[in-house]
């Protein structure tokens, strides 16, 4: 076991679990108990709603695979990862004042929530909470899976105690603290991804002779490394600039995001979480992505993508330097892992339960189903990651294309535009996640691009005909 | 309709506030594109370098990211206004 790797992990899993314990005693001190527990009392600060906007969004899948892919890809992986630069400060200025107002006057507390009251409709409801359900469970299990195997080639523990331990870390924290404490401990963990990967970035450079020196060995071993075009030259402007959409402005319908967009104190905290959250976004995923492209010549030759990043921190890194730099993905799992959790869980209880079986609960019934639910689903989660079904990541691939072709039009011209009804946002869900599986299932990257841009557009033609359609009728009729 | 939600005085600030957002979106996209494009399709030979960057990479992605950072200040600073964000009682 390496444990100069092993200790910091777990001093770090420690303090975790404490802020967990004290985020629980603002739950059992609250008099409103789902505004607290599934939103954070309406309080958070501009820096703890930008810390907990951005790490929410950089996944494993972009700390890990993503600087893996800009080993292989070049700096056209990184022109292509700057177009998340946007999500720092579109969201919370696209949402931004009038989602807080709206989600205030409506009482809400999920995103599901905000639909209900803004089309009155069950279906709208049972769309959304069905899709909120499908794609997060899969997304969540997926980041599970990576988040023990991280553990597990980190410390050399078996995956079934490396499961374990992931998985009561992350438990305890989310059941206990509820939404405070996952924004709490996403403010930490941003802090620990921040300054991990600029001391990593700042080791590689070095290790690599400076920039010159790495671009140089970049382009004699192949010069297309260092073109925006990607290592064979496939990357096209289209493909790429059709980013823009999925990880960059489409990010806004992802509802682990928006919800977090109802979750601040006031408009300073809003204003001071947008300056915030668009540096350290720019920050990490261009430092974190040139570690990758730097690496290439600092350690040649890594098959896997994956291991890029865990492997040059041992590296180039002195034992405990390289341990603190490698909680860095461990952060980036677990932020994602406890907002879906969460998510997950409120779906359940304040969309499904609250509304159609038991609209009467009180209180005490209320804190106990959903300290249940999260508790009950983290289990299903951990004992699917044991050996995990296809179906789960099949469903995974479709998750986060799939909801932003189901909710950006629901939620932001349900947000803007008056005429938008509910046969508007029913259409508009359908198509947008029906044709998004077809496309990638059958025909990846119509015109060029990812297969979100078209899903979405014909997704907004539907919510536009479906709301003046049916207005249409119920005139003449 | 019910609740008022559709009249409010405050959503005129804010509707202005949320197409801010978008102008900041296509600007940074055309300046993105612009630069990594416009001087990243010659051919690697004839490349220039800033601080040991290719250009193109240099002003699209580092100095793209610099100029955003200060455009989303100075927007904030300058053109977003403080405002209840409560429910008025009905």
């Amino acid at each position: 076991m390496n444990w100069e790797a092993v200790l910091p992990l777990f001093i770090f899993i420690a303090i975790i679990f404490m802020i967990g314990i004290w985020a629980g005693k603002f739950v059992s001190r609250s008099d409103s108990f789902l505004q607290e527990y599934f939103l954070g009392g309406r309080s958070l600060g501009g820096f703890i709603l930008a810390m907990t906007l951005v790490t929410t969004y950089g996944s494993a899948s972009s700390f890990l695979s993503g600087p893996g892919t800009a080993y292989n890809e070049g700096l056209g992986w990184v022109l292509l990862s700057m177009t998340q630069l946007a999500t720092g400060y579109f969201v919370l200025m696209v949402l931004g004042k009038r989602f807080a107002i709206v989600t205030r006057k409506y009482k809400a507390v999920t995103i599901v929530d905000f639909l209900k009251e803004r089309y009155q409709s069950k279906w709208v409801v049972i769309l959304s909470a069905a899709s909120i359900l499908i794609f997060l469970f899969s997304a969540m299990s997926a980041q599970w899976i990576g988040g023990a195997r991280l553990v597990q080639s980190l410390t050399g523990i078996p995956y079934f105690t490396a499961l374990c331990i992931f998985s009561i870390a992350v438990l305890v924290y989310v059941v206990v603290g509820g939404f405070r404490a996952v924004a709490i401990t996403d403010g930490i963990q941003g802090i620990i991804m921040f300054i991990g990967t600029l001391i990593l970035l700042i080791a590689v450079i070095i290790a690599g002779g400076g920039v010159s020196q790495i671009m140089h060995d970049l382009s004699v071993e192949n010069p297309n490394l260092i073109t925006p075009f990607g290592a064979d030259g496939s990357l096209t402007p289209a493909y790429v600039s059709s980013f823009w959409i999925l990880v960059g402005v489409g990010v806004v319908a992802l509802p682990q995001i928006a919800v977090r967009a109802m979750s601040y104190k006031n408009t300073k905290a809003l204003h001071r979480g947008i300056i915030i959250s668009t540096f350290v976004v720019g920050f990490i995923m261009l430092n974190m992505h040139l570690i990758g492209v730097f690496g290439r010549t600092v350690l040649p030759g890594i098959e896997i993508g994956d291991t890029v990043m865990p492997e040059l921190a041992q590296a180039v890194l002195p034992g405990w330097v390289a341990g603190i730099v490698l909680a860095a993905p461990m952060a980036a799992i677990m932020t994602t892992v406890n907002s879906l959790l969460l998510m997950v869980s409120s779906t359940i209880v304040k969309d499904v339960y609250l509304n159609y079986i038991r609209p009467d609960a009180n209180d005490k019934t209320i804190r106990k189903w959903s300290m249940g639910a999260t508790a009950l689903i983290g289990i299903i989660v951990v004992l699917m990651s044991l050996q995990p079904p296809d179906l789960i990541i099949w469903l995974n691939l479709f998750s986060m294309g799939g909801l932003e072709a189901a909710f950006i039009w629901p939620i932001i011209l349900g947000l803007y535009w008056r005429r938008g009804t509910k046969h508007g946002a029913i259409a508009s869900m359908l198509t947008g996640v029906l044709s998004y599986i077809i496309f990638e299932t059958f025909y990846p990257q119509p015109f060029g691009m990812h297969s979100v841009v078209t899903s979405m557009l014909l997704a907004l033609t539907a919510f536009v005909s479906g709301s003046l359609l049916y207005e249409k009728e119920a005139i003449s009729s | 309709m019910k609740r008022k939600e559709w009249t409010d005085k405050r959503y005129k600030t804010a509707n202005r506030e949320a197409w801010t957002g978008v102008a900041l979106v296509i600007f940074n996209f055309i300046w993105w594109f612009g630069f990594a494009y416009g001087l990243g399709s010659k051919s690697p030979e004839s490349y220039q370098y800033i601080f040991g960057f290719p250009a193109w990479f240099f002003f699209s992605c580092i100095l793209g990211f610099v100029v955003m950072m200060l455009l989303t200040v100075f927007v904030v600073k300058f053109f977003f206004k403080d405002m209840s964000l409560e429910a008025e009682e009905e």
